[in-house]
């Protein structure tokens, strides 16, 4: 029994941790609040500044790093428990909204990746953008972003949480659409926007009905309620679950709200590590590990179907990946599947599994992605077609992509190959033995098509123009900074073994307000670890056998795609087709529909009314008046001629008579009810 | 202290009709003193309820206290009192009032549209101050009628003399009018019509209060009535019917809307803001203020039914949006969207609903308004509202495209943002309503009102799509565009920053409201109200 582990009893939860204050825990929402300072005074003073604010920004990464990274090591090694709030809104005695920060295992390990990844990003970002448009903004939309992300990862409630996703949505629509004189990058980001925007609907229809039913909107005392069984919900937990779970599906891309991450990679590359591969949208799946106990205590009946959606998710998006030629694309496909991994992972009760594997994706999801972006630097396209034998000329980049592409594809003993086992080894536990030879299944199809890429990228001959060089130090020092991880940190969570004097990764995950009766296992399973790494060893050497000969024409290269699926795989399932045609089918004519009724049907009666007022009005005015014979017959002419001569009047002049006729009787009401009653 | 305990609230109100009055005297050729006369007085009004702030007393009265309050014998035969007092409902709204009028004048310093004549502008938005202020403070029926009628005339002319020029189609007539003509005679009399039947209602009132000689148009005094279950049954039906018409044109409320896109584009930019920042607040306002505490059983039996209309306001307004190509007719539409959660969380009737709805008017007021500000400013540089026509104006003016943007996403309620708290707690209030209201009535309205704030997103990107981003049409080529000047930048900052702050600290807004609302609900829906509703229907 480690020291750290929980000691929760059915009476109250004593947790047992070392720090529950202190100065860094006291000054922990500096991290949340340093980035969007950095926003603000970028975008006052960017411009002016040798490097357009990167300066601002990673200055502000570099302090948060120093904070998540004390945290983190804290963590480890004494355990850290503490939230901080403070009151934003209080409604009668029940509604109260605060805001503030949490710290505890999970919030800590998000605090390091997201500062640390963010910090190693940002840094290439200097060298990615060197030469490019609007850089000061680039900085300060990604400080937007890093300081929502922190915001949400922080949040000590939902309410909070809400903020900092939406926080992050906005930064990821400015960021996809960033070269927004192209039309193509405004729909791309859009997309993102209204499909997270529909998956919203269910946080936050989620977050109402979960949180009034429950009394609070506060995680932890969520968590200790549900733990607790305190609150008998039955239905309402389960809808809230399964409306909550809808919301993680936009954010973390899940089949079929999937479609908006692929065309957000027409955002820098940059972006497309930090926030479409490493962070962002694992907030899903931190989400699912956050209301965890939820699940786990009141509404577990959502989750086979949860599962489900995840599976699908792992195993038919990732085969995507096998075609596309967009370098950026097939890492795209490749980040849905693996957030399939993890969310199947969480939605079947691998608390640990499903948040080890988002941490350790991260670094070289991150990895791949920059190393991505070193090639497209160097090619100047981002298609495989153009590439080609690039090993010579950027060995780094070579290399590093290859440590990537063999921790992606859960080559032991890299860090992929450990969080992807225990992925495996939850799903078998937890008795989802069909879906854990899925993703088996899914680790052959992702070691096939990182073979692939690899292959397509660095080996065989050079197929684009010009004469590509090896990337700035400034960008392959970041590379080579996530290589490391992407090597190492899998032996944080070794089944069965603890790193002496510090325990291991699900120990410091298990510093939390109530247990999450995860399981995870005590000894490495030889025969399931064993049949994970064959897979992968299996799609790497038919990906080599496939694409390790160069094949010069696309004609060539096609008829090794997978011929039965090819069409069905090229036309990604046909889903965006459908999503497009639903929308477009739909709510175009719908509006035009509405708004044809507002104008010819509601506004018809109001100007019929008006008009029959009229005609009435210049009827008695005629009768009255004897010099107004001409009215007369203008009035009864108008009313033989329709709607539009009464209107042609408005338009030679007489309306001044009306209107002072007009304003000149209601003065005069005013005047009787004002003066006279 | 004691003079201004008594004095304030009239200064409010008064003070900008004095200033109207005080530049009807100065040459109309002295450009500068007109506008520093009406400057003067604007921020005259606004530190006075400022310091109303300052000595508000925020330690949670119940409802029906008033502070500052005046009440003066006025007309004797009738019993209307001068009666004027601010609670913790009304002053938000006072110093959003107060606060907007200071920023439209800034604003208009240097944009004047045709056919210029600032000394008649500034008369008119000050005797439009008196009105607004007037509205907001107003504890007799009598003297709230006058406010609220007061408000009309200004804006009447402002719309029918300094609006838009160009001629429009009356869809289903086949002749063409100059659009300011039309949208202003369709606005005075939309309102009047309403505002008849509200008249109807106050005087029933009236004459049910009591015995001759013991009538009463007090606020106070019918809200006591009506909460000990003066008012019932037809009567009480139709009072409420009447008080309905009057107030929900002005909200507006679907379908008594179609004034609001047609004033709204006509209007001059500094008339748009004040009609979305301010007047439409005068609706919504009348609810809480005089429909829900003086009839509170009658207004549960309607709540249903406002709650629909409400949620057919917010889809059909944003669809609305969608279907536009003018850029100001559609921000004219989402007015129709916003207005409807704020009419939701009304009909909710509770304490969570009600806050909601006042949080959402002030939001509504601030982003709305500047909205108006930047939709005037571009069509003034660009000359056209098409939105076909713009594109790529963050090319042109950045700072004017980046403002708009945050404004945009203020307006699709991003959290962290004002916009915000209006619509997500319409939607708690609308999950748990008053108790005895339909719950699939109420239920079915929030996924509704969800799925509305999709529709919201997608106007407002679409707003963006076709007007800041892409590449600027030919006809742009060579134009050298003005980026927003020096006084725009003072009149949106304080916009920009409020809109943050409340955005994030909702309790500048609840720290009011809240207590003021919470008796409110206790003090009209106590026990007996709700359980006569569950049995009575």
């Amino acid at each position: 029994m480690s020291r750290l582990q929980i000691l929760a009893t059915e009476a109250e939860h004593a947790v047992e941790a070392g720090v529950t204050g202190g100065f860094w825990v006291d000054t922990a929402g500096i991290m949340l609040v340093l980035p969007l300072v950095a926003f603000l005074l970028i975008l006052a003073v960017g411009k002016r500044m040798k490097y357009h604010g990167a300066e601002i920004a990673i200055g502000a990464l570099a302090i948060n790093s120093l904070w998540g990274t004390v945290l983190f090591v804290m963590n480890m090694t004494e355990g850290v428990l503490a939230q901080k709030t403070f009151e934003i809104a209080r409604i009668g005695s029940d509604l109260v909204f605060e805001l503030g920060w949490a710290v505890d295992g999970l919030s800590i390990m998000m605090y390091f990746l997201v500062n640390v990844v963010g910090l190693i990003v940002f840094i290439y970002a200097v060298g990615y953008m060197k030469d490019d448009i609007r850089v000061d903004w680039f900085f300060a939309a990604f400080s937007l972003f890093a300081g929502s992300m922190l915001i949400l990862v922080g949040a000590p409630n939902l309410i909070q949480l809400i903020i900092g996703w939406e926080g992050v949505g906005l930064a990821s629509y400015f960021l996809i659409g960033f070269y927004w004189e192209d039309m193509a990058n405004v729909n791309a980001g859009n997309k993102a926007f209204m499909v997270n925007k529909i998956a919203d609907v269910g946080l936050i229809l989620g977050a109402i009905i979960l949180g009034l039913a429950i009394g609070t909107f506060d995680f932890f005392d969520m968590s200790t309620a549900a733990f607790d069984h305190s609150e008998p919900l039955g239905a309402v937990a389960v809808v809230g679950g399964a409306l909550l779970f809808f919301g993680a599906m936009g954010k973390s891309a899940q089949f079929p709200l999937h479609i908006w991450l692929p065309d957000a990679m027409a955002g820098p590359t940059p972006v497309s590590a930090l926030m479409h591969a490493a962070t962002m949208v694992t907030a899903g799946v931190y989400l699912m590990g956050r209301v965890f106990p939820l699940f786990e205590y009141l509404a577990s009946d959502v989750r086979p179907w949860m599962v489900a959606i995840g599976a699908i998710t792992l195993f038919a998006i990732g085969l995507l990946a096998l075609v596309a030629d967009d370098i950026k694309k097939v890492l795209a496909y490749s980040t849905v599947s693996q957030l399939g991994y993890m969310m199947t992972a969480m939605a079947a009760g691998g608390y640990t599994a499903g948040l080890f594997h988002l941490f350790t994706h991260a670094f070289f999801k991150a990895l791949l992605f920059l190393g991505a972006g070193a090639v497209i630097h160097a090619v100047h396209s981002n298609n495989m077609s153009d590439m080609g034998g690039l090993r010579k000329a950027m060995p780094r980049t070579y290399w590093t992509f290859v440590v990537g592409s063999l921790s992606l594809a859960g080559i032991l003993p890299l860090a992929g190959f450990w969080s992807k086992d225990e992925i495996l080894v939850a799903l078998g536990m937890e008795g989802y033995t069909a879906v854990m030879w899925i993703g088996i299944a899914g680790a052959f199809v992702t070691a096939f098509y990182m073979t692939r890429a690899v292959a397509l990228t660095f080996h065989g001959d050079y197929k684009g123009h010009g004469h590509p060089h090896e990337a700035p130090a400034i960008m392959t020092v970041p590379l080579v900074a996530l290589a490391i991880p992407s090597i190492l940190f899998g032996f944080f969570n070794v089944p069965g073994w603890e790193i002496p004097g510090i325990g291991n990764f699900s120990e410091w995950l298990a510093v939390r307000v109530v247990p999450m009766g995860d399981e995870h296992s005590e000894a490495i399973d030889l025969v399931l670890a064993g049949s994970g790494l064959f897979a992968a060893l299996l799609g790497i050497a038919l990906g080599w056998m496939v694409w390790g000969k160069d094949r010069a024409t696309q004609a060539e290269r096609d008829r090794f795609e997978v011929p039965a699926l090819y069409p069905l795989l090229r036309n990604k399932y046909y889903v965006d087709d459908l999503a497009d045609g639903i929308t477009a089918g739909t709510m175009g004519p719908v509006a035009r529909f509405v708004n044809w009724v507002n104008d010819y049907v509601i506004d018809s009666i109001v100007n019929g009314a008006a008009f029959l007022t009229k005609s009435l009005g210049s009827f008695v005015y005629g009768v009255v008046d004897q010099r107004g014979v001409d009215g007369v017959v203008h009035g009864l002419g108008a009313g033989a001629d329709g709607a539009g001569s009464a209107l042609r009047k408005l338009q030679t002049g007489r309306i001044q008579q009306y209107a002072a006729g007009f304003v000149g009787g209601a003065l005069a009401l005013i005047v009787l009810f004002v003066f006279v009653i | 202290m004691e003079l201004f305990e008594t004095w304030a609230l009239t200064l409010i109100v008064f003070l900008p009709l004095a200033g109207a009055l005080l530049i009807g005297i100065i040459p109309k050729t002295n450009e500068m003193a007109l506008k520093g006369t009406g400057l003067l007085v604007a921020v005259a009004a606004f530190v006075v309820s400022l310091g109303v702030i300052a000595q508000f007393d925020f330690s949670g009265l119940p409802y029906n206290t008033y502070q500052f309050e005046v009440d003066l014998p006025w007309i004797g035969a009738i019993n209307a009192n001068y009666h004027l007092g601010v609670d913790g409902i009304s002053l938000p709204l006072l110093v959003l009032s107060t606060f907007v009028m200071v920023l439209a004048v800034i604003y208009s310093w240097n944009h004047w549209e045709e056919p210029h004549n600032p000394k008649t502008f500034l008369i008119l938005m000050l005797i439009l101050a008196t009105g607004l202020n007037g509205t907001f403070l107003a504890l007799d029926l009598v003297l709230f009628f006058i406010f609220f009628e007061v408000v009309l005339l200004p804006m009447y002319f402002m719309i029918g003399i300094w609006g838009d020029r160009s001629p429009r189609k009356i869809p289903g007539y086949g002749r063409e009018v100059q659009t300011r003509l039309y949208a202003a005679i369709k606005f005075f009399l939309f309102t009047l019509f309403g505002s008849a039947f509200m008249l109807l209602g106050f005087l029933a009132l009236y004459f049910q209060s009591g015995e001759s000689g013991e009538r009463t148009f007090s606020i106070p005094q019918l809200t006591d009535l009506g909460a000990s279950g003066a008012f019932t049954g037809r009567f009480a039906f139709l009072v409420f019917l009447a008080m309905f018409l009057g107030f929900a044109v002005k909200v507006p409320m679907w379908p008594l809307h179609t004034w609001l896109p047609d004033a709204h584009t006509a209007a001059p930019t500094v008339g748009s803001v004040l009609l979305a920042a301010i007047m439409l607040k005068l609706g919504s306002y009348g609810f809480i203020r005089i429909s829900l505490p003086i009839l509170p059983e009658e207004a549960a039996s309607w709540a249903p039914a406002i709650a629909i209309l409400a949620v057919i306001g917010i889809i059909y307004g944003s669809l609305a949006c969608l279907a536009q190509t003018d850029m100001k007719r559609l921000i004219a539409f989402s007015s129709v969207g916003h207005m409807g959660f704020v009419m939701l969380g009304i009909a909710t009737m509770t304490d969570v609903g009600i806050n909601a709805a006042i949080i959402g008017m002030v939001a509504h007021g601030l982003i709305t308004g500047l909205l108006f500000f930047l939709a005037g400013s571009m069509s003034h540089r660009y000359h056209t509202r098409e939105m076909s026509r713009l594109g790529g104006n963050m090319k042109l003016m950045p700072v004017m495209g980046g403002i708009l943007a945050f404004t945009a996403m203020a307006s699709l309620g991003l959290p962290g943002l004002a916009g915000f708290w209006g619509e997500f707690m319409s939607l708690i209030g609308a999950y748990n309503p008053l108790e005895g209201l339909s719950l699939g009535v109420f239920r079915t309205a929030m996924v509704l009102g969800a799925i509305g704030t999709v529709l919201t997103a997608a106007y407002m990107l679409y707003l963006l799509q076709q007007v800041n981003l892409g590449e600027p049409g030919e006809e742009w080529q060579g134009h050298e565009f003005r980026d927003v000047d020096r006084f725009e930048m003072t009149a949106w900052v304080p916009l920009i920053v409020l809109i943050v702050v409340i955005g994030f600290y909702p309790k500048v807004i609840f720290n009011a409201t809240t207590d003021s609302v919470v008796s409110l609900v206790d003090m009209i829906f106590n026990s007996e109200t709700v359980a006569s509703l569950g049995s009575g229907g």
